[in-house]
């Protein structure tokens, strides 16, 4: 029996994760996040590529889970292969500008720079009035990849993508 | 806990090369396990709901670089990793005997943090310039991570041993408990000079332990706590362990015991 097998392209496949959003920060996509290491197009599979954010972060799996099921609709007809792999590590630099905007609509402070040092006075910008008179309020926040800023110019707390 | 069909590692390691990397990987891995689930016990109860985050989030970190130290054993050793983490007797566990007391009070808490992550902030650095590549990748990514840990304990540290009164005192007494077995982190692993000559091991844990004494001695003066005593020599630190332990082995377990299958 011959099948046809249905057109996809590398690009359709990126614009499918690029509309995932994240499961713990849903203002961004995956492919924003920068988290999508590779995508491979073959006539019988598509490969995807993951790279985890933070090692214990349980969103992961999820995100896999999410991969397989869009990709699955997009291209029935192929197997879906999701890996995951810590070469070529995430790290914060990799969420793009666009990424960057996204957070900051939503009220969480995108992230420095990865040369940042981790230290308690370092300023960084409130997503609200811009003001960089903001404090570390905790390190840790509501997932493992933000923190808890203060601003105290228009004295709003708020959240930020820790720099890893 | 882990990626699926991970292909094996390590063949081209000489057996008794092997053998020393599957314990250091194994005392790494534990160390984080046991440190991460003890400190899970304060969520919920923290004296602040901050700590209660914060606390939570450094125990599901030490989870997560466990899970990941487990998962490259288990490619090492063709073993599941699971089975791994779970299905040991407690004697079979390779913690820091630090690792082997109660997480007692909140002085007893940040003290045993401290104690622990600079020293294997130490360590972990070290690591990420070890000549076998997978351990390399893996413990530069632990360590970015753990340099928030120390930023956090480092703060309350010195926030109790500055404070005086009760909150110095409790410190005082975790310090004193605590104290002797700070430097089992550090301790020799048997096999280590193998690791070490095959580059493996960057730096013996002689030279480790001296640069955690140096790294720390500033901040103790600041705090006026006593430097930790070396340790006792040749006597087992990773073996032999208490009853506090056995019960933290019953409880992370126990799901594992009552239904081997369990997901979720």
């Amino acid at each position: 029996m011959v099948s046809t097998p249905t057109e996809v392209t590398t690009s359709e496949v990126l614009a499918a994760l690029a509309a995932i959003p994240d499961p713990e920060l849903p203002a961004i996509g995956l492919v924003d996040l920068g988290v999508v290491r590779s995508v491979e197009v073959a006539p019988d599979r598509i490969v995807v590529e993951l790279i985890p954010t933070f090692l214990g972060c349980p969103a992961l799996e999820l995100m896999c889970a999410a991969v397989r099921d869009r990709l699955a609709t997009l291209a029935p007809d192929r197997t879906i292969d999701v890996r995951v792999s810590h070469a070529g590590p995430w790290s914060s630099d990799r969420i793009s500008s666009t990424g960057r905007a996204a957070l900051r609509r939503s009220g969480i402070g995108p992230p420095l720079p990865a040369s940042t040092p981790i230290e308690v006075d370092v300023p960084a910008p409130c997503p609200y009035c811009g003001s960089s008179r903001t404090v570390l309020e905790n390190a840790f926040g509501p997932t493992l990849c933000r923190q808890i800023r203060y601003c105290t110019a228009c004295r709003q707390p708020f959240e930020q993508v820790k720099v890893l | 806990m882990t990626s699926p069909l991970a292909p094996s590692i390590g063949a081209d390691l000489a057996p008794e090369v092997r053998d020393a990397l599957a314990g250091l990987l194994l005392a790494l891995a534990d160390d984080e396990f046991v440190l991460g689930f003890a400190d899970s016990e304060w969520t919920g109860i923290a004296p602040i709901l901050e700590e209660d985050v914060a606390l939570s989030s450094i125990a599901q970190d030490e989870l997560g670089h466990a899970a990941a130290l487990y998962a490259l054993l288990g490619r090492l050793t063709d073993r599941d990793p699971d089975a791994i983490a779970y299905d040991r007797s407690p004697a079979e566990y390779r913690h820091a005997r630090l690792l082997d007391h109660p997480r007692g009070d909140w002085a007893a808490t940040i003290a045993r943090r401290w104690l622990y992550d600079t020293a294997d902030g130490i360590r972990i650095g070290s690591l990420a310039g070890s000549s076998w590549q997978p351990l390399a990748e893996l413990a530069a990514l632990i360590a970015r991570e753990e340099r928030y840990h120390r930023l956090h304990v480092g703060t309350w540290l010195e926030r109790l041993a500055a404070a005086g009164g009760e909150a110095r005192a409790r410190l005082l007494a975790a310090w004193e408990d605590l104290g002797p077995d700070a430097a089992t982190v550090l301790a020799p692993l048997p096999g280590e000079a193998s690791l070490v000559e095959a580059g493996i091991l960057p730096l013996p844990s002689a030279e480790l332990d001296r640069r955690w004494r140096e790294a720390i001695a500033p901040v103790l003066a600041r705090a006026r706590l006593p430097v930790p005593p070396r340790p006792r020599a040749a006597e087992p630190v990773r073996s032999d362990h208490s009853d506090a332990f056995r019960r933290l082995h019953a409880e992370f377990t126990a799901v594992r015991r009552i239904d081997p299958a369990a997901t979720w």
